[in-house]
């Protein structure tokens, strides 16, 4: 059972107080309208799964009930970092030790999956922290 | 019956109390301080157990959690059963009864034993698999025997007693494990005042310290560890966990500990100072470092016959004799691969029975226990093994040879020994079944030779788990885990308070790598050597195994079952291995090591399921209602956590009403007169900001920009691939203020919706969300004559017909307390929903049964008003869809907004080439031919019932239901194509043959004007 550390509350909680919601960072296409019936099925039904570091958007449900992300080691299930809305990971498939890839641990090619961390958005998550 | 194997002196028992104790229907006695299994051994007990598949006679192998034999069926009433408990295990206590869990019809006379002994070679590895797999059809009955015939214990058929508590608890440090190095990690970590929680799973702590012959500052081990004990019982910061396994390792250093606090005393919970107590505890604790001071188990020899009682691990035999004041024989002959082992030939010889000869595998051993052996005259052969146990039901002789263990030969002349034990060593394997919990794989130690913990972060292995094996080395090691640890976290005041103890060095020799023994004949030809006890796993079953072709070390244990016994292998995981390696020509660890899975002994599921069972397993939301439903005899359905009712039955000339009666009565009365909701599950949530109706604009289909105060709409939501999640009513209370309402079971699901897109999607749109659902209680006045009884309750509300409009909401006061009333409708008549702060709404309703008892007010629950609204054709979220149906499928295109602005969540997936295709399951109503039929609800729809089997189905009913009012029995279904299908014939085959016809109509069967709910 993980020990999460709650980016808002500020403290480490025992899973039981938290929700996941699957892959961090999806990018609904800004305008979906003129967006392909190819991209937009992606966006909807296509997910990675990697063997390695994975960005996760989870929930402290029965806590703060913030929205956060998780950047994640889903083989070991070490969590590297816990961080806001808005915010950019700083563990990373780029930036992942060299000792880590050479142990078999593949890493996500993260990106830059836009939504849920937009940096503009990021301002407007503090203000809501009274 | 007299206890002709105890020692008049020695061990840790108390002589002074004599306890009785009754096993397989004999009486015996034995000693506090006794387990179960000393106190058998004490009374010349051999057999103990028929083993799992050839039943063969076994006897007590171990001392502690390894024993996989000694597995007895424990409690002296049915309420108390405790299925296959460890004899070794099991602390001896007045008036035990325990039973052993294998032997058709008993342990001493077996009729199993029969076809194992004709049938030795008749039953290879996978023998069920190969023998019963035909017919298939069979197997359940092949099944119930065999299961007879192997035995494993019974579960009780009364419910459990007892009660059992979880614990939450966090600490710095916590240590597995209270032997040497354990203890010494504990009392370094104690003295410097982090919190420590110091956990052992034995009767008493000390570990290998309670059998050891060494001294620890010139002083019997045993008082080094009483004196450590008592100091760390005096320390407010630590946690002394007695009778405590700690039994998973999760993430994160989130451990398990179970801890058995009466079941040393009886076979069900006592009273601890006149108050009842738990039997045990399960501590869920969260640490920020764990110390692994586990120890080991000491490995057997494979050699042919060493499943004959008599056979036993060597350390076992120590244990026995030095713990227990029991010496389980006369005569010994021990067989080892290393010095340790030696301890118990000089325990033996100093017990004053005879050591017939230490057998050692090695060339020319030496070593300080060599050489005391050697000064008390004890045989000692080198370069030898026991390589076949003599006797039946108990051993009689063993043969010893000289061996070659890395050519796998018998290089000498085979001697028969006459003894009535054989002890065996083949080294000692590091306990990693905990750190392996986490997913680490172990790793191999050529020197010891066997596995040690991988690493796992956050935890510290001490002492000889690690594979060092003296106890100057576990003192030293364990200070400095927790210096480090402590360092580690950030502990400055590392002024060094403790040091070890002092102890004598003992010279040991190396050990040889020496698993399965030669011997003269094939492994296939000689009598059985057994790897694995409790699941009669023998080494030439692991050589069929490979020669059939499973190499890796996971196919050969699925094949043969090795290791897959309630133990887990401990004893026969490593030599199985081994044999696999030796025959596959390869290294140990290239064959690799199996996974162990928590728990690292089994727990029961009273522990595991704590408090969480019976009336505490489920939270039950009660409305502010229920009281006044249960005195009127509601039945009640479950809708999530939620009690409902479900009907009122009443009594009618002394006979209580079915549930279609009632529900027909009910129905009726809405229709014809006027009826009662009791609504308040529905899910409410308060939404406010300047944003807000921009929020709903984007959430629902529908369009919200021009909803004014004081009015109240319908929307449905989607998900973004366009499929109805959810519905409700919102109502405009103020330009930027709504109230939502969702389904029951989706209100809570629902609120995270909304809070996902808002804090992850549209941070910038300022709204906030409140739920509200039990703040409100709502009631649904409904039916023709609904605005009568609300004019009597009211008396500030215009309820005008043309003033107070459908979907209009008007705030006012109902019977002198405020309401909101809402004038929408799931019955299809003339409704009023009034929500009534929670805390007063008894009082209203109490007050509208007043006023409406000349109008024949009739409550009515879940069932009725499915059936309302299923005769207007109104869904239900979650019963007529199903995640796979779009507002387009369901026919209402009115409620979406294909203009408005913002591209809303699902406008974009309904015109994906999936989403518009015509021959989409769309809703439509069925009305079956014969008005009596009433379909089964998920009946599959043809086209063709004559048609070849499997037919293509086109759709399914989704709601089925008698309506009172139309005398007929109506459905609501999904249908291939179905708007375009109306007034065609479908059918639906049932199971028994029948094919029911109905037509395709529009699912709203009643008032198609939707007038009645205007009049």
């Amino acid at each position: 059972m993980f020990h999460i550390h709650c980016p808002y509350c500020d403290e480490y909680r025992e899973e039981e107080e938290f929700h996941p919601r699957g892959q961090a960072h999806l990018a609904r296409p800004a305008t979906p309208d003129t967006t392909t019936d190819d991209e937009w099925g992606g966006y909807l039904f296509f997910r990675d799964n990697e063997r390695g570091i994975h960005h996760e958007l989870w929930v402290h449900s029965v806590g703060c009930r913030k929205f956060f992300n998780i950047t994640r080691n889903t083989a070991t299930y070490e969590i590297h970092e816990t961080y806001k809305m808005g915010e950019r990971p700083s563990v990373t498939a780029e930036n992942l030790p060299d000792s880590q890839h050479q142990s078999g641990v593949q890493a996500a090619t993260s990106g830059w999956q836009t939504v849920g961390a937009r940096p503009e958005s990021a301002s407007l998550n503090q203000e809501e922290q009274v | 019956m007299t206890q002709q194997n105890r020692l008049a002196n020695g061990g840790l028992i108390d002589r002074k109390r004599q306890l009785t104790f009754t096993y397989n229907g004999k009486r015996y006695t034995g000693y506090e301080g006794d387990t179960l299994a000393s106190a058998l051994l004490a009374n010349g007990v051999d057999i103990v157990n028929r083993s799992f598949k050839y039943s063969r006679p076994r006897g007590v192998v171990a001392a502690g959690a390894e024993e996989p034999n000694a597995l007895v069926q424990l409690g002296a009433t049915e309420s108390t059963q405790v299925p296959n408990v460890r004899a070794t295990q099991q602390a001896l206590y007045e008036g035990l009864v325990a039973k052993s869990t294998n032997g058709w019809p008993n342990v001493q006379r077996d009729l199993m034993g029969m076809v194992g002994k004709m049938g030795g070679s008749f039953m290879p590895p996978g023998f069920y698999y190969k023998t019963f797999m035909a017919p298939a059809s069979m197997w359940m009955t092949y099944e119930k025997y065999i299961r007879k015939g192997a035995g494993l214990g019974r579960s009780p058929t009364e419910n459990d007693p007892d009660t059992y508590d979880h614990l939450h608890q966090h600490c710095d440090v916590l240590v597995i494990g209270a032997g040497p190095s354990g203890l010494m990690a504990a009392l370094s970590a104690g003295r410097r005042g982090v919190r420590v929680i110091l956990c052992d799973e034995q009767e008493e702590m000390g570990g290998s310290l309670l059998d050891s012959r060494e001294l620890i500052n010139s002083q019997p081990a045993t008082r080094w560890v009483s004196d450590t004990l008592d100091e760390l019982n005096q320390l407010d910061n630590v946690t002394v966990l007695s009778r405590t396994t700690a039994h998973g390792y999760h993430d994160h250093n989130f451990v398990t500990l179970h801890e058995r606090r009466t079941e040393h005393i009886w076979d069900r919970a006592t009273p601890a100072n006149g108050r009842p107590q738990v039997r045990s505890r399960l501590h869920r604790v969260r640490a920020k470092r764990v110390i692994l001071a586990t120890g080991t188990h000491e490995r057997p020899l494979v050699y042919a016959n060493n499943d004959v009682p008599g056979n036993m691990i060597a350390g076992a035999i120590s244990s026995y004799i030095r713990r227990y004041g029991v010496v389980p024989g006369n005569s010994l002959v021990l067989s080892t691969n290393n010095d340790h082992a030696y301890r118990t030939a000089l325990n033996w010889h100093e017990a004053g029975r005879k050591v017939v000869a230490i057998v050692d595998a090695r060339p020319s051993p030496k070593g300080t226990l060599v050489d005391q052996a050697r000064a008390l005259d004890i045989r000692i052969i080198s370069g030898s093994a026991v390589i076949e146990g003599k006797g039946t039901n108990r051993v009689s002789g063993a043969c010893v040879a000289a061996i070659d263990p890395a050519a796998f030969k018998v290089t000498g002349k085979v001697e028969e020994l006459e003894c009535d034990t054989i002890a065996s060593s083949g080294g000692y394997s590091p306990v990693v079944h905990l750190s392996s919990h986490t997913g680490t794989r172990p790793q191999w130690n050529s020197e010891i030779p066997a596995f040690v913990p991988g690493e796992v972060k956050g935890m510290t292995p001490v002492g000889s788990v690690t594979g060092v094996f003296d106890l100057k080395t576990a003192f030293d090691t364990a200070l400095s885990a927790i210096d480090h640890a402590l360092e580690e976290a950030g502990d400055t005041s590392s002024s060094k308070v403790t040091e070890a103890p002092q102890v004598d060095a003992i010279q040991e020799g190396p050990c040889c790598a020496l698993y399965q023994v030669p011997h003269t004949k094939t492994t296939l030809r000689a009598p059985k050597q057994f790897v694995d006890f409790q699941n009669d796993v023998t080494a030439s079953a692991i050589e069929i195994a490979t020669r059939e072709g499973f190499e890796s070390i996971e196919h050969v244990k699925r094949y043969t079952a090795l290791g897959f016994g309630t133990d887990q292998g401990k004893l026969g995981n490593i030599n199985g291995m081994a044999i696999a390696a030796r025959i596959l020509n390869r290294s140990i660890p290239e064959v690799g090591t199996t996974v162990f899975r928590p728990n690292y002994t089994p727990v029961t599921f009273g522990a595991i399921a704590g408090r969480h069972c019976r009336d505490l397993f489920d939270p039950e939301r009660y409305t502010a209602l229920h009281q006044w439903h249960v005195e009127h005899g509601a039945e009640f359905e479950d809708v999530g956590q939620w009690k409902r009712p479900w009907y009122f039955p009443k009594t009618v000339n002394g006979k209580k009403e079915t549930l279609d009666e009632a529900v027909a009565r009910e129905c009726l009365a809405v229709r014809e007169k006027i009826g009662i909701l009791d609504a308040s599950t529905l899910g409410k949530i308060d939404i406010q900001g300047p944003d807000a109706r921009e929020f709903l604009n984007r959430v629902y289909t529908n369009k919200w920009a021009k909803l004014a105060p004081g009015r109240v709409r319908y929307g449905l939501m989607c998900k973004d691939d366009g499929m109805l999640m959810d519905d409700g009513t919102t109502s405009c209370l103020a330009e930027n203020h709504f109230l939502m309402t969702t389904t029951t079971g989706g209100a809570a699901g629902v609120l995270e919706w909304l809070e996902v897109w808002h804090q992850t999607e549209w941070p910038e749109l300022d709204v906030y969300f409140t739920s509200v659902t039990d703040h409100w209680a709502t009631m649904t006045v409904t039916g023709p004559d609904a605005r009568k009884l609300m004019e009597e309750v009211t008396t500030d509300v215009d309820l005008d017909r043309e003033s107070f409009k459908f979907m209009d909401w008007k705030e006012g006061t109902v019977a002198g307390v405020p309401a909101r009333i809402f004038r929408i409708s799931f019955t299809g008549e003339l409704a009023y929903e009034i929500n009534i702060q929670a805390n007063y709404a008894m009082k209203v309703w109490l007050e509208l049964f007043d006023k409406g008892e000349k109008y024949g007010l009739t409550p009515y629950g879940t069932e009725t008003m499915h059936v309302l609204r299923a005769e207007k054709g109104l869904i239900i979220a979650g019963q007529d869809t199903d995640g796979s149906v779009t507002p387009e499928d369901l026919g209402l295109q009115w409620a979406v907004g294909y203009d408005k602005p913002f591209e809303w969540i699902g406008k974009r997936a309904l015109t994906r080439p999936d989403t518009s295709r015509k021959d989409r399951k769309q809703f439509v109503g069925l009305k079956p031919k014969d008005a009596n039929v009433v379909l089964e609800e998920g009946a599959q729809i043809v086209l063709d019932p004559n048609q070849s089997i499997p037919m293509a189905m086109v759709g399914h009913v989704t709601s089925s239901y008698y309506s009172a009012h139309l005398k007929r029995g109506i459905a609501l279904a999904v249908v291939k194509g179905g708007h375009e299908r109306m007034g065609e014939t479908v059918y639906l085959p049932m199971a028994d043959g029948k094919v029911h016809e109905a037509e395709i109509v529009s699912p709203v069967f009643l008032d198609p004007k939707w007038e009645r709910q205007n009049v």
